[in-house]
């Protein structure tokens, strides 16, 4: 984004997510976007189609290939996440989904860390090997496993970073020295850093998945994902949404913006919240241990510090000789957050992943996942902190 | 609970469904048990559950008996008006929005209601203009344009003592740094499109307060007159609530770094903000305010008409418009602008200087907003 009468100026964070992607000056003179829901779009004249079929000229067409209202999302992420281009869709497993199914093919292998959200795993193990692509389990953050892992089939190598629920941090540098040494693309699932907090595109990373229902939407009020990259390596994954479909909608998108014009306030909200929280349950008795990157104590601490800004608000906890019901009743207890999943909103939430998301797999490999029955995870919103460290301290110490 | 942790859950209470953002409600009516017997909502200009929750999330954060939320300001602001009978007399600070001067010049006038415009940063002028008719007072809490500060206190113990209501636009001034009815106002009324909803895009009004009693007469005029605010508009000022504790403090603290920039430019005269020490009424800012002053700031550049206009076409990121407390950054001229519809002797008696330039300061870093007000200055030259 450049100025006018102010051109070489580097832009702030706070400044792009209000003004970047969008037009200065808008239709009808208006300070806000309009929402533009039309199904589809007319052309002057027979020659008009031919013009814009022969120089694919930049306008919409039909609401499947895009609308407006995304496109103006689209750059903004891009210009927040540093990368040349970015892909809206209906949600973020619609992102990974189509990202993975233009990118891989029959007998193609993929390498995953293990720690990842469940769907994610889900997709690749039990969907993508019916069309033949072969996906790969790693110890999360092992990169000799990692570089083990690849062969001559391997197109691309996935992480979370941070990881979900476990919090773990990727050394960013060595991953993309395995993708770039064996010659495979690499993919960051980005969604709880953000790019306020860490930005994999100055890494050399090659796509940037989120998860934009989370932070950047930021209000719990809408589903959408994206994958950022260059505008080479999307162009394919654009087209391919336009025939599987998964965009997101013009009210959506209208939201999403929205929720972007706060996103520096809310993330340094989050951090703060997180970083707080996660210090004073580490300090608390009835507090086994504490899952954040902004502690010391956490295993990614070092790593988490020299590539990230802040630490967001994702905080898993275990109780201390506590079983999955008593782990239970805490949350019960608590007033503020609800109970539900999903993270990134102004609304503090609370689940016990055992219940949530791992109640149908058997405690062995619930164990494998590192899903214990007395781990609690929370997603600290923007409330007063305050008040959410009181909350959980009366939900701990009744009994 | 603090006012961000209520701002974000009160009002937002779990219905059926479980849902942390309840559904938006569009229903223009709503079945009845039978006839003659009343459900909780009817049709609904008298009210729906979203417009409900929005009016119970701004009475948590006033301290109110009941809030009413409207299609406008201004329509929140006629509701009030409507307290006032014919022959009645209000007295008015003259540091006002050019939209309420224009409703009682020439719209309250129509019922022979009488205005007396007082310059309220003075408590003792408001005493000595109270008649026996007088019914209201009538001041915001930061004066538009020119940042003037009443003393809500000392204006409130005046109505007391003589019988008459104090109502307070509090619109530059949003409750997570002022209630004034915590300090004696009666009413108080927010053009929620400003901070409330805070992204410039629904427009709203509210009405705040203190007793039932005056929650209900508000509300029998409201229903009355039908000036409701609707599903989607509520929807979105509530979404707007959410995030107004931080927007505010960001806002605040942004402003008072570009007043104190303003205030050292040489090519402006003066800078008129309420966190500066030079305001006149600084002190009294503090001891009610605290140590946040909102993101409206007004300067006087050096020059003329043109030369303020200069300034206002200049700029990159503050847009050229009217309205405040949002986002985006916004630059106006009052003069031709927001207080367009005063008379012009008396925008001249109210102070209101042609060269002057009113900002409203968003959530942009506020590196790059000085970078672009010096930027248009230095092009705006001198007269």
């Amino acid at each position: 984004m450049s100025l006018p009468n102010n051109p070489n100026r580097d832009l702030g964070f706070g400044t792009q997510s209000v003004h970047a992607g969008e037009a200065r000056q808008k239709p009808n003179d208006a300070i806000t976007d309009s929402i533009c829901c039309s199904s589809t779009y007319t052309f002057e004249s027979t020659q008009t189609i031919l013009d814009y079929l022969r120089e694919n000229h930049d306008r919409e067409e039909y609401g499947r290939y895009g609308n407006p209202n995304e496109k103006v999302v689209e750059r903004k992420l891009a210009a927040l996440e540093g990368s040349q281009d970015a892909i809206i869709y209906s949600s973020g497993m619609a992102a990974i989904v189509g990202l993975l199914m233009c990118k891989l093919s029959s007998g193609d292998e993929i390498v995953f860390f293990d720690q990842c959200y469940h769907r994610s795993r889900e997709f690749c193990v039990k969907h993508l090997s019916r069309f033949g692509v072969v996906t790969h389990q790693v110890k999360t953050g092992d990169m000799d496993a990692m570089r083990k892992a690849i062969n001559s089939k391997t197109k691309m190598i996935v992480s979370e970073s941070p990881t979900n629920p476990h919090l773990s941090v990727i050394d960013l540098e060595a991953f993309v020295a395995i993708g770039k040494q064996t010659g495979v693309e690499t993919l960051i699932d980005s969604t709880l850093a953000t790019p306020y907090n860490l930005k994999p595109i100055d890494w050399g990373v090659d796509y940037v998945w989120h998860s934009a229902t989370k932070y950047m939407g930021g209000h719990n009020d809408l589903l959408a994902g994206v994958i950022c990259g260059s505008k080479e390596k999307l162009e394919p994954v654009r087209k391919l949404r336009g025939i599987l479909g998964s965009i997101n909608s013009p009210h959506n998108m209208y939201l999403l913006e929205r929720g972007l014009k706060t996103f520096a306030l809310r993330m340094e909200r989050h951090n703060h919240n997180g970083q707080k929280i996660a210090e004073f349950l580490e300090a608390h008795p009835r507090v086994e241990r504490v899952f954040y990157p902004g502690l010391v104590s956490h295993p990614s601490h070092a790593i988490a510090k020299k590539t990230m800004k802040g630490f967001g608000g994702l905080i898993t906890f275990l109780v201390k000789d506590a079983d999955w019901q008593a782990t239970a009743a805490i949350i019960d207890r608590c007033k503020i957050p609800r109970i539900g999943p999903s993270l990134g909103g102004v609304e503090s939430l609370i689940e016990q992943p055992m219940v949530m998301s791992y109640f149908d797999y058997p405690p062995e490999q619930r164990a494998g996942f590192g899903i214990h029955d007395n781990m609690i995870r929370m997603a600290v919103g923007i409330e007063d902190t305050d008040d959410l460290i009181e909350d959980l301290r009366q939900a701990l110490e009744t009994n | 609970m603090k006012f961000r942790t209520r701002a974000i859950h009160v009002g937002s209470e779990p219905d059926a469904t479980g849902a942390v953002v309840p559904p938006i409600y569009l229903s223009t009516t709503y079945v009845q048990p039978g006839p003659g017997d009343w459900g909780a909502f009817d049709y609904s200009r008298s009210g729906s559950p979203t417009r409900a929750r929005v009016e119970k999330a701004i009475a948590d954060l006033e301290g109110a008996a009941g809030a009413l939320a409207f299609s406008s300001g201004m329509a929140a602001t006629h509701c009030a008006m409507g307290l006032l009978p014919a022959g009645s007399h209000i007295v008015a600070g003259c540091d006002m929005y050019g939209g309420t001067y224009r409703l009682l010049h020439k719209i309250c006038n129509r019922s022979n209601i009488e205005v007396t415009l007082v310059h309220a940063d003075q408590a003792n002028l408001i005493g000595q203009a109270i008649k026996p008719q007088t019914k209201m007072v009538w001041v915001e809490s930061i004066g538009n344009p020119l940042m003037s500060v009443p003393d809500l206190e000392q204006i409130a113990e005046v109505t007391k003592k003589a019988g008459v209501l104090l109502a307070v636009d509090s619109t530059f001034v949003p409750p997570c740094i002022l209630r004034p009815l915590e300090l004696g106002a009666d009413i108080v009324m927010h053009s929620a499109t400003k901070y409330f909803g805070g992204h410039s895009d629904c427009l709203a009004g509210a009405l705040s307060a203190k007793t039932p009693e005056l929650h209900q007469q508000l509300y029998f005029i409201q229903n009355a007159t039908g000036s409701v605010i609707g599903g989607l508009e509520a929807f979105l000022l509530h979404r707007g609530i959410k995030t107004m504790e931080l927007r505010v403090r960001e806002q605040s603290a942004s402003a008072l770094c570009i007043a104190r920039w303003l205030e050292s430019h040489p090519q402006v005269q003066r800078v008129m903000y309420p966190g500066l020490a030079s305001h006149p009424d600084h002190s009294r800012a503090r001891r009610l305010m605290g140590d946040q002053f909102g993101g409206m700031v007004s300067f006087e550049v050096a020059g003329d008409i043109e030369t303020a206009k200069r300034v206002c076409k200049g700029t990159d990121l503050f847009g050229l418009a009217v309205s405040c407390g949002a986002v985006e950054s916004l630059i106006e001229q009052p003069a031709t602008m927001s207080h367009a519809s005063y008379d012009p002797a008396a925008r001249a008696k109210a102070g209101i200087r042609d060269t002057l330039v009113r900002i409203s300061v968003g959530l942009e870093d506020p590196e790059d907003l000085i970078a672009d007000l010096d930027q248009a200055l230095k092009r705006a030259g001198g007269a």
